[in-house]
């Protein structure tokens, strides 16, 4: 990863304008043929979230390339991502995991992700659901300035309807608000 | 002989019956002129054992703030005509109003229940005795009923005893809940599960008529926005777009609802004619705009947006499109409601760190907060303008309190088990 590119990225990352949609397309989301395997890998993904460390996982640039196809580069990589109380900007210990996952999407066309969106129990809960949207799409645009297609990106919120943590502190707050990055098989 | 339709209505509703949490009514507060009233334990021509009206007209007077009930362990006698009424003795216990009554079987589980208002003070009727015709498994609602006529006799306001209360619980394991939507009389009785999922249920409103609901439930982990017909279970999915499907509110009509979609990437406010299916965008900026309500006249919609840095409450005119901010006081104020007569605006409030309930005045713009508790959300106003029940925290458990709009009733519904949230006032039925 040059240096340049991070810098771009650090600014684009905290403008607050939002230029960049992931889809504009109405849909039926009556999509009850995979809802089975879906609940089973997001049970995982919150998993990962609990261990709230936000130390990014290094991985060599030559370890990466040698695997470029595979999902073992996405190997202990960071799949939950942290925000600040009703702000929606991309914190800077997240870019070196995004950056990973945007490696893994663009060189996996078919690769597709749900970014879920969420934020803590403060506030009225529709507010919450259109907050947790605006953190999924800070994330989406983190990715397709990297190259990601638009069209592999959905994102949706839960609000607060969903938390990781169940009490009502600071401790707790900060650890749902977060996106969570989940592959859609 | 008058029957209460409406009433036996509800209770043949097609519910599934899981009735666990019930709801506990606690007045933490209460106004500074009562009216005293005595509430005399209802008489039973026959042998069996009913449930006791008179205490149940007797908690719905109190509970409205306005009303201090004359204890029965001091009354002297407990006529149920009005010729054994000795209004001396009433006098006495400083009571200015008698409510009387008795209870007769017709046939079956049909009964015949009477009842009179009695001025002590004057020595007549309020209002001459009347019949009413009630099954047994509507003691409650014939309760309600009659607490109506007496609340709006002696207040002049129509009473709002005989509404229900539709409210989101989630219970179980906190990291996998199970989510459900219930609708109870508003007093917390007789909860009926609606719907329940594995997946969040938020967002719950009523139609005009109080004959359809609408409600926000994810699917395969995406929202999606439901409306429900309440008698016969009829469900039907509004059509979903990408990203946000949420806060659906009916129109004073019934005809519409205003909703939020993002699917033009940001939260914009949306009406859609339920009948034609078509789609209106009503709101036009990059910030987030959600949490549409109707003005009860229906030209406007008020909504809260963050398009000013802080969220805050605007109105649009659904003719014009202009925008115009409502809410100046406070950090924040999200999820607007009027009251049903167009004066008072209720929001959530953000001061000092605090959420809280607040009120404000859209003649003289005063505002007051009316709550103290502890995260403060999802106010809904009782179709009498006289309420207003919302969510709230209380030692680290969502429950649902009420609040009357000068701020000096208050009380609690705290439930049996599991979190309580987002209550949503019916109107009245017609």
């Amino acid at each position: 990863m040059s240096i340049t590119k991070l810098g771009k990225i650090a600014v684009v990352g905290l403008s607050a304008a939002w230029i960049v949609g992931c889809s504009t397309t109405a849909s039926e989301t009556d999509s009850s043929a995979n809802s089975a395997e879906n609940t089973e890998s997001t049970d995982q993904a919150f998993g990962a979230g609990e261990d709230d460390s936000l130390t990014s996982v290094i991985i060599a640039d030559d370890a990466a390339n040698a695997d470029e196809n595979g999902m073992s580069m996405l190997d202990g990589v960071e799949t939950v991502f942290y925000f600040d109380f009703d702000k929606s900007i991309v914190r800077p210990e997240s870019r070196e995991a995004l950056t990973k996952h945007a490696q893994y999407l663009v060189a996996n066309p078919d690769a597709r992700v749900v970014l879920e969106g969420h934020a803590d129990e403060r506030g009225t809960r529709e507010y919450n659901m259109a907050l947790g949207e605006r953190r999924a799409k800070a994330i989406s645009r983190y990715l397709t300035i990297q190259g990601v297609a638009a069209s592999q990106i959905e994102s949706v919120s839960f609000g607060e309807e969903v938390p990781l943590a169940f009490g009502h502190d600071d401790n707790s707050w900060q650890q749902n608000r977060r996106v969570e990055i989940r592959y859609e098989k | 002989m008058k029957k209460i339709p409406l009433l036996l209505l509800f209770c043949s509703l097609l519910f599934s019956s899981l009735s666990r949490a019930q709801l506990v009514i606690e007045i933490t507060n209460g106004a500074d002129q009562l009216l005293p009233i005595a509430v005399v334990k209802f008489g039973n021509e026959g042998t069996e054992i009913l449930p006791d009206i008179a205490q149940i007209i007797e908690s719905d007077l109190k509970r409205s703030g306005l009303f201090d009930a004359i204890p029965r362990n001091v009354m002297l006698s407990q006529p149920t005509k009005k010729e054994n009424v000795f209004y001396r003795n009433w006098r006495l216990l400083k009571a200015d109003y008698v409510l009387i009554g008795s209870t007769k079987l017709l046939s079956g589980d049909t009964y015949e229940i009477e009842f009179e208002l009695l001025n002590v003070l004057a020595q007549k009727n309020v209002q001459n005795r009347e019949s009413i015709k009630v099954r047994k498994a509507n003691f409650r609602d014939a309760a309600h009923y009659i607490s109506d006529k007496v609340y709006e006799l002696l207040t002049g306001v129509r009473g709002a005893f005989s509404t229900k209360i539709l409210y989101v619980t989630a219970e179980g394991d906190k990291a996998s809940p199970t989510f459900q939507l219930q609708v109870a009389d508003a007093d917390g009785f007789n909860p009926q599960v609606i719907v329940e999922s594995k997946e969040p249920i938020l967002s719950p409103a009523w139609s005009n008529n109080g004959r359809f609901i609408s409600y926000v439930m994810f699917r395969d982990r995406r929202p999606n926005i439901f409306i429900q017909e309440l008698a016969t279970g009829k469900r039907q999915r509004i059509k979903s777009y990408k990203g946000l499907n949420g806060s659906p509110s009916w129109s004073p009509d019934g005809k519409k609802l205003a909703l939020v979609l993002s699917k033009d990437d940001n939260p914009e406010i949306y009406v859609l004619d339920i009948a034609t299916q078509k789609l209106e965008r009503i709101t036009n900026h990059y910030s987030i705009d959600t949490e549409p309500s109707w003005e009860p006249d229906g030209k406007g919609i008020i909504f809260t947006s963050d398009r000013g840095g802080n969220p805050q409450i605007y109105r649009v005119d659904l003719v014009s499109k202009s925008v115009e901010r409502v809410t100046f006081e406070g950090e924040l104020n999200t999820r607007a409601r009027m009251t049903p007569d167009g004066r008072f605006l209720v929001t959530v409030q953000k001061s000092n760190g605090q959420y809280n309930i607040s009120l404000q005045d859209m003649k003289t713009g005063r505002v007051q907060v009316l709550t103290e508790t502890y995260l403060d959300e999802s106010p809904s106003i009782a179709p009498n303008g006289s309420m207003v029940m919302y969510a709230t925290t209380h030692n680290g458990k969502g429950i649902l309190s009420v609040v009357s709009v000068d701020g000096l009733v208050k009380y609690r519904l705290p439930s049996a088990a599991g979190e309580v949230r987002e209550p949503s006032w019916s109107p009245y039925f017609k």
